[in-house]
């Protein structure tokens, strides 16, 4: 077993961890109240390699590999989870997706757009009434021939606002369930898009989230993504690896309430000695750093597994699952150890604490999660209903 | 413009260094290290004259096999070659002896220019450029903050008290620059994967047709005696009282036991 870094990895940890550190983290405090990133910044990110991580360099993206792509996002969310949403879609939403379904012609249009941070894309699944069960979504594609018209709305998309191109799940077939679904490539000019109502959120306040509205968008034909009626395909396979990104940040930002705490506790004096020196304050922080490294190596063997060419459907999940929850006990370990200024925005661990909180939630919930799993152990007996 | 920069794998200035048990060198083990900081500059200037004016950029480290990485990082941020030269006998080499290898390594390609940190932030003793340019019988030109060439020429800036010195040298130079002359650019994810496939060329003292007589201990003119910690930091003293006291007392001190005023 092999469980280091080879220089590569350490060499691009070095370089993102300094970026993080010096470029982004002196801005994450205005950034969460202003809810805006200096949008420079995913040119930066773009000329650094960061916006297409595993896009192969012949389409103009990192050429590196997704334990490479969960470094990155761990040491950008250390410093400002937002961005690390950000730099997540991109990279696993829509770079992803084009790469591995995409045709030729798709592919060298947008990848290298995409990937050098001079466009930036969302990923367009989740609906009011399909979320967890995105299978049964609703908005539609009509083909009309020398194009296709959609019809539906989007929620809690991610770059939404921002965005110039967009995935977009639509039904083409009138079978219910994951089997009449395809995915569409859509630019932010298509006739019949609009962005709908913005959301304000949270946590991770810097990266834009909303609707997007279609009233009979047009697209050319050729912009369906993959097969059609294999749009469910698409998108679970997207989220596999999108998954194991959102456990990387997740580690970031336990690790960012980690770091802080450390910081503080050797700081923080109270009956004449710092509160580090208090055995509530060291098992607080042995528990973090236990559960952050567990979280990181389920993490990391899952990307390692995927850049193996294998499955890694459950592992994704597990991963998702422990990093996000760990994430979320972390941060509030971290506003404990603060005491009162924990709770306020003077310190940082307020903002990890409520940035925590997302990733239990996007590209599936804790509980979809356990779904996978628990569906990968006992298999399709546990299924129920029509799915 | 065919351009080499000289480059030195040290400990990370931010980490803790211990002092072997013997007294002689430091403990390398759990040790980070990093390329010299100004080496780092010296890079970067390098592939901003490329940029401009075309050429190569080969990097050249002398060092134990771990100094392949600071070549490697350098690489990653754009240069196009690099050497290592590695040999047991480089150990007890002191810095004119590092500098007699890395000219001969230098002088056996073709050069126009040779770009040097001002020292390396390990032992600081800023005397390799220098030396180098002597064995190579260059002209230099050391702490630059700016550096501009011109047909056959460089026209180099140096701070120097109260002033901008300006040189000009006759090329091919050797310049040793200063951490402000330019910002060095991050490694990209093209970059590294491009390191990862780029040959470093390895060398022996034996390749560049030197002997330890010429560059390993029994050549070095200077001889380390040991190493020492610094003393501790004393914690910091608090005056208390009305002001006109302390300051009165402040003063006292600062004369009488700080002996600084």
């Amino acid at each position: 077993m092999e469980f280091e870094l080879n220089e590569e990895h350490r060499l691009l940890q070095d370089t993102v961890r300094e970026w993080a550190t010096v470029r982004l983290g002196p801005l994450a405090a205005e950034m969460d109240r202003t809810g805006r990133y200096p949008p420079e910044l995913l040119r930066e990110l773009g000329a650094l390699g960061l916006m297409g991580v595993f896009i192969p360099e012949q389409y103009g993206g990192g050429g590196m590999d997704t334990v490479s792509y969960c470094i990155v996002l761990e040491e950008i969310a250390r410093a400002e989870a937002a961005l690390a949403a950000v730099l997540s879609v991109n990279n696993s939403l829509d770079c992803y997706p084009i790469f591995a379904f995409g045709n030729e012609r798709q592919k060298r249009t947008y990848l290298a757009e995409l990937a050098s941070g001079r466009k930036l894309g969302c990923y367009c699944l989740t609906e009011p009434a399909a979320g967890s069960d995105a299978a049964s979504l609703q908005t539609s594609a009509r083909d009309a021939g020398d194009h296709w018209v959609l019809n539906g709305t989007k929620i809690f998309v991610t770059n939404g606002v921002e965005a110039d191109l967009l995935i977009i799940y639509a039904r083409t077939e009138p079978t219910p369930g994951s089997g009449g679904i395809s995915a569409f490539i859509a630019e932010r000019a298509d006739p019949g898009l609009s962005v709908g109502k913005v959301e304000h959120k949270l946590g991770i306040r810097a990266s834009s989230t909303c609707e997007i509205v279609l009233e009979d968008c047009r697209l050319p034909k050729d912009r369906l993504l993959g097969e059609r009626g294999k749009g469910f395909h698409v998108a679970l396979a997207t989220l596999d690896g999108g998954r194991i990104g959102i456990a990387a940040q997740a580690l970031g930002i336990a690790r960012a309430a980690m770091e802080d705490s450390v910081a503080y506790a050797k700081e923080r004096k109270q009956f004449g000695r710092p509160i580090a020196a208090f055995q509530a304050t060291q098992w607080k922080i042995a528990d973090m750093a236990t559960r952050i490294q567990a979280g990181r190596l389920l993490a990391y063997r899952a990307a390692w597994i995927r850049d193996q060419g294998r499955r890694h459907t459950h592992e994704a999940a597990m991963a998702k699952l422990f990093a996000s929850e760990t994430a979320m006990w972390a941060a509030t370990q971290a506003v404990q150890i603060y005491g009162g200024y924990g709770y306020i925005q003077d310190y940082p661990v307020e903002r990890h604490f409520r940035d925590a909180k997302i990733t239990e939630i996007y590209e599936g919930t804790s509980e979809v999660q356990r779904l996978v799993i628990a569906r990968h152990l006992l298999g399709a007996s546990v299924r129920t209903g029509a799915s | 413009m065919e351009i080499v920069v000289c480059v030195k794998h040290v400990p990370d200035t931010e980490a803790a260094i211990r002092i072997r048990p013997d007294g002689h060198g430091i403990d390398e083990s759990g040790l980070p290290f990093v390329m010299n900081y100004y080496d780092e500059h010296g890079v970067e200037e390098a592939l901003r004259i490329k940029e401009r004016l075309g050429g190569t950029v080969t990097l050249i480290s002398a060092g134990p096999p771990r100094a392949a990485q600071a070549l490697r990082a350098g690489l990653a941020m754009g240069a196009d070659a690099a050497i290592h030269l590695e040999d047991a006998a480089l150990e007890g080499a002191d810095h004119v002896g590092v500098a007699r290898a890395l000219a001969a390594a230098i002088g056996a390609q073709t050069c126009d220019l040779v770009i040097c940190g001002k020292l390396s932030t390990d032992d600081n003793a800023a005397v390799v450029g220098p030396a180098l340019a002597e064995f190579l019988g260059f002209p230099q030109a050391t702490a630059v903050t700016k550096l501009e060439l011109g047909e056959g020429a460089a026209t180099a800036h140096r701070e120097v008290e109260g002033a901008i010195e300006v040189l000009r040298v006759a090329l091919p130079a050797v310049i040793s620059v200063e951490r402000s002359i330019n910002e060095p650019r991050y490694p990209s994810l093209p970059g590294i994967m491009k390191a990862k496939r780029t040959p470093i060329t390895t060398k022996t003292l034996g390749d560049l047709g030197l002997t330890l007589a010429e560059v390993g201990a029994a050549a070095a003119r200077s001889e380390v005696l040991g190493y020492a910690s610094p003393p501790k930091r004393q914690a910091g003293r608090v005056l208390e009282g009305e002001p006109a006291e302390v300051v009165q007392e402040l003063v006292r001190l600062l004369r009488e036991e700080a002996k600084v005023l």
